[in-house]
């Protein structure tokens, strides 16, 4: 199947950062579109259907993605799901909110750390939409 | 009413149940705590069966005896201290040698009381080992608690910093692979995005300095009689390039003396963090009104913005550390999320107050007062 129908969601409330990772997606060959908050994109997922999605940590709320993945997979089950967070795993501070009972919960498909190369990026997606 | 699980460990069955008799309809109350302790006690008879127990069950107190059948009461202390258990002992014991006290007390032994003693004398003995438990177990929390803050302030502001960081990199990284062009111009956005982060980060990064100067208590306050219609104006001036910018106009308004002995650098930061946000959150056009005015032991100050207001939820939070309000209006408005809770701890150094009021849409005020020392 061709990457070109693939549409995906990306939310983040960091304008630069929104920018910056629509283009990288854009220039992998996918429809894009984007969100610049947890409400803004609860919004956008009754309205429409992404083959993926890519969700900020913290927007309003310090776990929006989170309550963001919940919510999305009620919707759309088949959704495959994205964590991008700059919480900071290099510097040895994690999120409380990284426990296991709530990845339990959670059940994002990918945890990212923000500034992923444009290869990596491409595998991944690649890997969750089976292409 | 709270309950402390006592361990009485004696082999003599007399001793035993005089010290239940006496602490079973005994209770323990001190004024820095929210309710009184009374006392569940469980007996053991041989320095064995009071590991097990210990084992076995919570205890909050050890009254215990030196002279046991087998394992003695140095030894059934050694145990205590090895297995860490969160608890204060009590040394009894009919021959009360100054020896065997020092060696207790190397031991983790709180506290020691001869035999015989009267029923007053563990009375007041236990009262203490409980006051004592009860201190230990709160600075423990405290201390805790102080950590869990420490480690969120800093999971906060390492994402505080690598999003601004992220941003620049991206562009630079679009501009080297050519992405929009091969014209400086193409970038040109991108180019003063990057700068407006820049910029933020620095300004965060100066904010995080006024704090921590601030918290360390390393600065030094050089108190000074100035007056504060002086300080408000050079943060007018300060400000003015940006007001002008959005069209807004600063206006303030002294009634009777304002002189105050406060550091002039402080009360600068105090200002400059109200007013910026008075003219950063208002509308194009719109105003801001600085009152200061002389209510004898202190003064009052009304920082006022006819700008986009506040939800009543939004108001319960701006004061802690990196809480910015995220909405359709804010977006546009850079910030650290710093400057009101420097404003706010600044203001307590002086034994001031804050508080603040406001209407979506209509505006916000802050009302402050000094006291003059």
């Amino acid at each position: 199947m061709s990457n070109e129908k693939k549409l995906i969601l990306i939310a983040d409330d960091d304008a630069d950062y929104l920018f910056q990772m629509e283009a990288m997606v854009k220039s992998l060959g996918f429809r894009v579109k984007t969100a610049e908050s947890q409400a803004e994109a609860e919004k956008l997922l009754d309205e429409i259907k992404p083959d993926l999605a890519i969700f900020d940590l913290m927007m309003e709320q310090e776990d929006s993605g989170f309550i963001l993945s919940y919510k999305a997979r009620k919707k759309h089950p088949e959704m495959p799901i994205i964590i991008a967070s700059a919480a900071t795993a290099e510097t040895g501070f994690t999120f409380d909110l990284f426990s296991d009972t709530d990845r339990h919960w959670i059940k994002a498909d990918l945890y990212l750390e923000k500034g992923i190369r444009i290869d990596q990026l491409h595998r991944e997606i690649n890997k969750l939409l089976r292409l | 009413m709270a309950k402390l699980h006592v361990l009485v460990v004696d082999d003599e069955p007399g001793i035993r149940s005089g010290i239940c008799r006496i602490l079973s309809n005994y209770t323990v109350g001190y004024p820095f705590m929210d309710e009184d302790f009374e006392f569940d006690l469980v007996e053991a008879e041989t320095g064995e069966k009071a590991v097990e127990i210990l084992d076995s069950r919570p205890i909050d107190v050890v009254l215990l005896d030196n002279k046991l059948p087998g394992m003695d009461g140095i030894e059934v202390l050694e145990y205590i201290t090895k297995k860490q258990f969160d608890l204060a002992v009590m040394m009894i014991t009919s021959y009360a040698s100054l020896d065997l006290a020092i060696k207790a007390t190397r031991f983790g032994a709180y506290t020691f009381m001869p035999k015989p003693f009267t029923p007053q004398e563990l009375r007041s003995t236990i009262e203490n080992v409980t006051k004592h438990l009860f201190l230990k177990r709160m600075t423990r929390k405290m201390q805790e608690e102080g950590k869990q803050i420490r480690f969120q302030f800093l999971s906060v502001l390492s994402h505080e910093l690598k999003s601004p960081l992220n941003a620049v990199e991206g562009y630079l990284k679009m501009m080297q692979e050519k992405q929009f062009g091969d014209k400086v111009d193409d970038y040109e956005s991108m180019i003063e995005r990057s700068l407006i982060r820049l910029k933020g980060m620095r300004n965060l990064i100066m904010d995080l300095l006024d704090l921590t100067k601030m918290e360390s208590g390393k600065k030094e306050r050089k108190l000074r009689e100035i007056n504060l219609k002086d300080v408000v104006k050079m943060a007018m001036d300060t400000m003015e390039p940006y007001a002008i910018q959005r069209s807004v106009k600063i206006k303030q308004v002294v009634e009777g003396d304002v002189h105050l002995l406060a550091d002039p650098d402080e009360m600068e930061i105090i200002f400059n963090n109200l007013i910026s946000n008075a003219v950063k959150y208002n509308r194009e056009g719109g105003k801001v009104n600085v009152e200061l005015m002389d209510q004898k032991d202190h003064i009052a100050i009304k920082v006022s913005d006819t700008g986009i207001g506040m939800s009543e939820e939004d108001l319960g939070k701006i004061f802690q550390d990196f809480v910015r309000i995220k909405n359709s209006k804010t977006k546009e408005i850079t910030g650290s999320g710093l400057g009101l809770s420097i404003t706010k701890k600044m203001i307590e150094q002086y034994n001031g107050t804050i508080n603040v009021e406001s209407e979506p849409d209509k505006g916000t005020t802050f009302i402050i007062t000094l006291p003059r020392l």
